[in-house]
């Protein structure tokens, strides 16, 4: 009886609205009065609304379709929240509800009034399940409805999603939203995806507009449709055919600036993995295998972390950033105090020793995590891209972890030049015996050394769990890579990590379009050898007496 | 011969002193030794360890039920550490000094080409459970994972004709499993009228943790006005910082999909599955089979590990499949002997997972279902493809020249595993 009640409910708030709707949207839509003749031969508004708890997806998408034509004031939260997987529908009527979080508690909706359901958990309701092909329309679907959207970012998401699958039977909806338009940015989409459609058009002077608005977008849309563009005037041919090659050419430019992106990116990477290293094996020369675990150990740091505050992922990685430096300077310092202490000036046994450790501390995360990788979850502030425009998109993970590496760089810099620590440190790396002799405490200086690398491993973790595994493996993937650049850089120089590193990062970036990622790989160590062979010191050698022992 | 008949005595002894006193005990003294070659230690713990523990949960419930013959079974757990020579040994050491008489074992190909030589010339029984690029077949292993028909073409057909895939990128990592997958695709491909234009190969290296340009590449072919799709058979590890980039770079699943063969629920379990909802993944079986086998099955395993959150996988269902089509066989034998095993294994069915009966083939592979599920964001696949039968594993793919005239038929009179129909000839290889 109640459900009855509500159906009918739902009819009349429908046509109510129905006209409504009508007066606001004038074109695109097909008048809602076709459903009604067609309501013969084809399910109703109320039967698509129930079969969208049907399992089936093409019975789904056959309801979308006509929700999406009758265009309810329901149609538009009820796409948005089926698309964000927040539309549900009651185990025991079906009714259909669309859940928020709010806190720790569901709040349930329901769409056809009635009153709205507060629990924990999702007992008792089922999701509306969608696929890949119901994704489409339903982007497709929203994207029409969001023209006329107050917020200018969604309609400018609204126009992008149009421009991937030019349809001309949008033309004369967005011919009408488009004198409307006050953003620049949305309006010169939009002008882009009427051009598209205007190539197909009989009139001459249209065509040759479309193809001087089409030279002028990055769209990859325009693009495709000029090369799909069959005209059989001579002039529009030419015209064409110059649009495209100035579009290629402009496209080819901003390849080359994303390239060196990706290579900076791939080079602060490595620099960051590298610094730590730098300190240990550059400045103390010990050569420290277990230095990927240190990394590891960081990146374990933030996992926890993450546990410890749930529901403040933003803040977690900030905070895991000093705590994994604490982290990895303790275990490196006891390792520095039980184990290398006792083999300085004797680099082969420390080879060995600290490999022995690498083992161990793989193993003991092993033992107390699992060997299965654990997820880090990345901040909404780092996914995503920075548009630079439609072919240029700067990833922010990437931009921030150059940020990074550099802010880590400098401080370093300034711990090394200005403070005692780093005075002490100097002093020691380059005579032992003589700063011992100003009352330096070299045991002490050496310990903190290796803390202060070790800890500066940890916060490559940190960056690092954000972009690959967290798994026992991640400090063997980079153990390799850091000597690499700390060699080719020049023991023992600072600065020296930094631009090997960097420039590893683009000449990699550079070879791999064409050689591939393998191959790549394999030509930058080809390189490094070669190099180490006429410069054994690397790029900026040290100078002086540290040099000479 | 006096030797052996002491020894019958004894072990009818022990069995009577067994009946009568019923102490676990005295099982000891004679049980059937399985072993589990899986790596517990280095890269391919992480897939391999939850293998090894399913068996001896396997094992487990067999000898509640009272065993196998009337005997206990007893597992022998050795651990090769993902190195492929190791394995070699450990599988020596497995049947030679720990008599066992069937293994399960193996995960990646190479480690099962390390082991292959070995149970051939002891002529012992290997059951493999992981989905493999084909091109094999030996008298000595069960192959119970997909091959490539079983996953590979199937997820391809399901692209071409749902979603009108018509650009295809297939990425992997470099080895054996990719290379031989992806050179059967690309001549499946190319045989439906794929233009070689409308096709990109790439391979990375194992472990591959820098996306940016490789999924750029991606990004531009994808945007030629075709629809793309991506057919990964990138390995494990790899994909996590691939599925991170695809996501930072906008690529969504409706835009380019991407369908891996290698990707599971195990994997998906080290991952924050938002960024990847509708992504998909082609396997013979998924945790959210809805069928009171597999409910039956997932809690035991939950209850065995004592871990409300593990999640079942493909190879899971493959050993179950496998370790009670080897009960089976003993029983149909009524002996552990490996050579009658052999036999008495080819044409035994056993119920699935998935809600129905999979058979061991003269081939050594089994007939499976082949499913297709979209990412969820809980980390669990929705099954929106399904085979409307059962697919029966095929050794040697129909699409490779190479391949394409050989059969494999481990019965009499035929027995061999590589029989060219053209030539009428046995190469004489052992696989």
């Amino acid at each position: 009886m109640r459900k009855r009640m509500r159906e009918r409910t739902t009819i009349t708030m429908a046509r109510s609205l129905l006209s409504l709707l009508l007066f606001f949207l004038l074109g695109g839509c097909p008048s809602p009065s076709l459903s009604a003749v067609q309501a013969t031969d084809e399910p109703t508004l109320q039967d698509a609304w129930k079969t969208l708890t049907d399992k089936s997806y093409r019975n789904k998408e056959k309801a979308i379709a006509i929700i999406a034509r009758n265009n309810t004031a329901e149609a538009y939260p009820v796409m948005k929240a089926m698309l964000e997987g927040k539309l549900y529908f009651s185990a025991r009527d079906k009714a259909l509800f669309i859940v928020e979080k709010q806190g720790k508690n569901h709040k349930f909706t329901p769409l056809f009034g009635g009153k709205s359901i507060t629990q924990t958990n999702k007992h008792g309701f089922d999701k509306v399940k969608i696929n890949n092909r119901l994704r489409t329309r339903l982007r497709q679907a929203l994207a029409q409805l969001q023209l006329r959207h107050p917020d200018r970012d969604l309609r400018l998401t609204a126009v992008q999603e149009l421009l991937k699958r030019p349809d001309p039977g949008t033309a004369g909806l967005i011919q009408d939203v488009v004198k409307k338009e006050t953003d620049p940015e949305v309006r010169t989409a939009m002008r882009t995806l009427l051009a598209i459609n205007q190539l197909d058009s009989t009139d001459r002077n249209k065509q040759r507009k479309a193809i001087s608005e089409l030279a002028g977008s990055l769209n990859p849309s325009a693009l495709n449709a000029l090369s799909a563009y069959r005209p059989t005037d001579a002039t529009l041919k030419n015209l064409a055919s110059a649009a495209i090659r100035n579009i290629n050419e402009r496209r080819e430019r901003y390849d080359r600036a994303e390239m060196v992106f990706f290579g900076l990116s791939l080079g602060s990477v490595l620099a960051l993995a590298a610094i730590g290293l730098a300190i240990t094996f550059g400045v103390m020369g010990v050569i420290n295998m277990a230095h990927g675990e240190l990394i590891m150990i960081g990146a374990y740091t933030t996992y926890v972390i993450q546990l410890l505050m749930p529901g403040h992922i933003g803040l977690s990685v900030i905070v895991a950033v000093p705590a994994a430096f604490v982290v990895s300077a303790l275990v490196g310092m006891a390792i520095e105090l039980s184990v290398i202490r006792h083999l300085y000036g004797r680099p082969l046994e420390t080879l060995l020793a600290t490999f022995g450790v690498s083992l161990i501390l793989q193993q003991a995360v092993r033992s107390i995590f699992s060997p299965l990788n654990r997820s880090v979850e990345t901040p909404e502030w780092m996914s995503g891209a920075f548009q630079v425009n439609e072919v240029l998109a700067l990833t922010w993970n990437r931009l921030y972890i150059i940020i990074f590496c550099l802010i880590v760089f400098a401080t370093l810099i300034l711990v090394m030049k200005k403070t005692l620590l780093g005075l002490q440190v100097r002093a020691v790396s380059q005579n032992r015996l003589m700063a011992r002799a100003m009352g330096v405490r070299s045991k002490w200086v050496d310990a903190l050394t290796f803390g202060l690398g070790s800890g500066i491993a940890g916060m490559a973790g940190v960056a690092l769990s954000l972009l690959t595994n967290v798994g026992t493996n991640l400090g063997q993937a980079y153990i390799i890579d850091s000597f690499m650049v700390v060699v080719f850089g020049g023991v023992g120089n600072l600065w020296g990590t930094l631009v090997a590193g960097m420039s590893l990062g683009v000449i990699n970036k550079l070879l791999e379009p064409w050689a591939g990622a393998v191959l790549a790989k394999i030509l930058v160590l080809v390189f490094i050898i070669l190099f180490i062979q006429k410069r054994p010191t690397g790029l900026f050698p040290q100078r002086g007496r540290a040099a000479e022992d | 011969m006096i030797k052996t008949r002491l020894k019958n005595l004894a072990i009818a002894a022990a069995v009577t002193a067994t009946s009568l006193a019923g102490t676990s005990l005295s099982w000891a003294a004679d049980t059937i030794k399985v072993g589990i070659l899986h790596s517990l230690s280095g890269t391919m713990a992480i897939s391999e360890t939850t293998l090894k523990d399913t068996m001896l949960m396997l094992i487990d419930e067999q000898n509640k039920k009272g065993g196998v013959l009337g005997k206990k079974l007893e597992p022998v757990v050795v651990d090769p550490a993902s190195d492929w020579p190791l394995f070699a040994e450990k599988a020596r050491e497995l049947i030679t000094k720990d008599k066992a008489v069937v293994t399960f074992g193996c995960w990646t190909s190479v480690s099962r080409k390390s082991v292959l030589p070995v149970f051939e010339e002891l002529n012992s029984i290997l059951f493999y459970p992981v989905q493999y690029e084909g091109e094999e077949s030996s008298k000595n292993v069960f192959y119970t994972g997909a091959a490539p028909n079983q996953q590979a073409i199937p997820a391809v057909d399901y692209l071409m004709n749902e979603l009108g895939v018509t650009r295809w990128v297939l990425a992997g990592t470099d080895y054996v499993y990719p290379r031989t997958t992806n050179k059967i695709l690309e001549a499946y491909l190319t045989a439906k009228g794929v233009e070689k234009g409308d096709i990109m190969i790439n391979y990375t290296p194992f472990g591959h943790s820098d996306w940016q340009s490789i999924v750029s590449d991606i990004k531009k072919f994808g945007t030629a006005g075709k629809k793309t799709a991506v057919v990964s058979t990138i390995n494990g590890d790899a994909n996590v910082p691939f599925y991170k980039e695809l996501g930072n770079q906008g690529i969504s699943a409706e835009d380019i999909p991407v369908i891996a063969f290698s990707v599971g629920e195990e994997e998906l379990s080290g991952l924050d599955t938002k960024p990847l909802v509708g992504h998909l993944a082609a396997w013979n079986y998924f945790m959210s089979v809805d069928t009171d086998e597999n409910d039956g099955f997932i809690s035991a395993w939950k209850q065995y590990i004592k871990d409300n959150k593990r999640v079942t996988n493909d190879p899971m269902e493959a050993h179950y499949i496998g370790f009670n089509m080897w009960v089976k066989a003993v029983e149909k034998a009524g002996t552990t002997d490996p050579a009658a095993v052999q036999k008495a294994l080819i044409g035994v069915a056993v119920p699935n997972l998935s809600g129905g009966y999979s058979a061991m083939l003269p081939n050594h592979h089994i007939t499976k279902p082949v499913l297709i599920g979209e990412i969820q964001d809980n980390g669990q696949f929705d099954i929106v493809w399904k085979t409307s039968g059962l697919v029966p594993g095929d050794a040697w793919s129909d699409y490779l020249p190479g391949s394409r005239d050989l059969i494999s038929d481990w019965r009499a009179p035929l027995s061999c595993g590589n029989y060219n129909v053209k030539s009428k000839k046995c190469s004489g290889q052992n696989y």
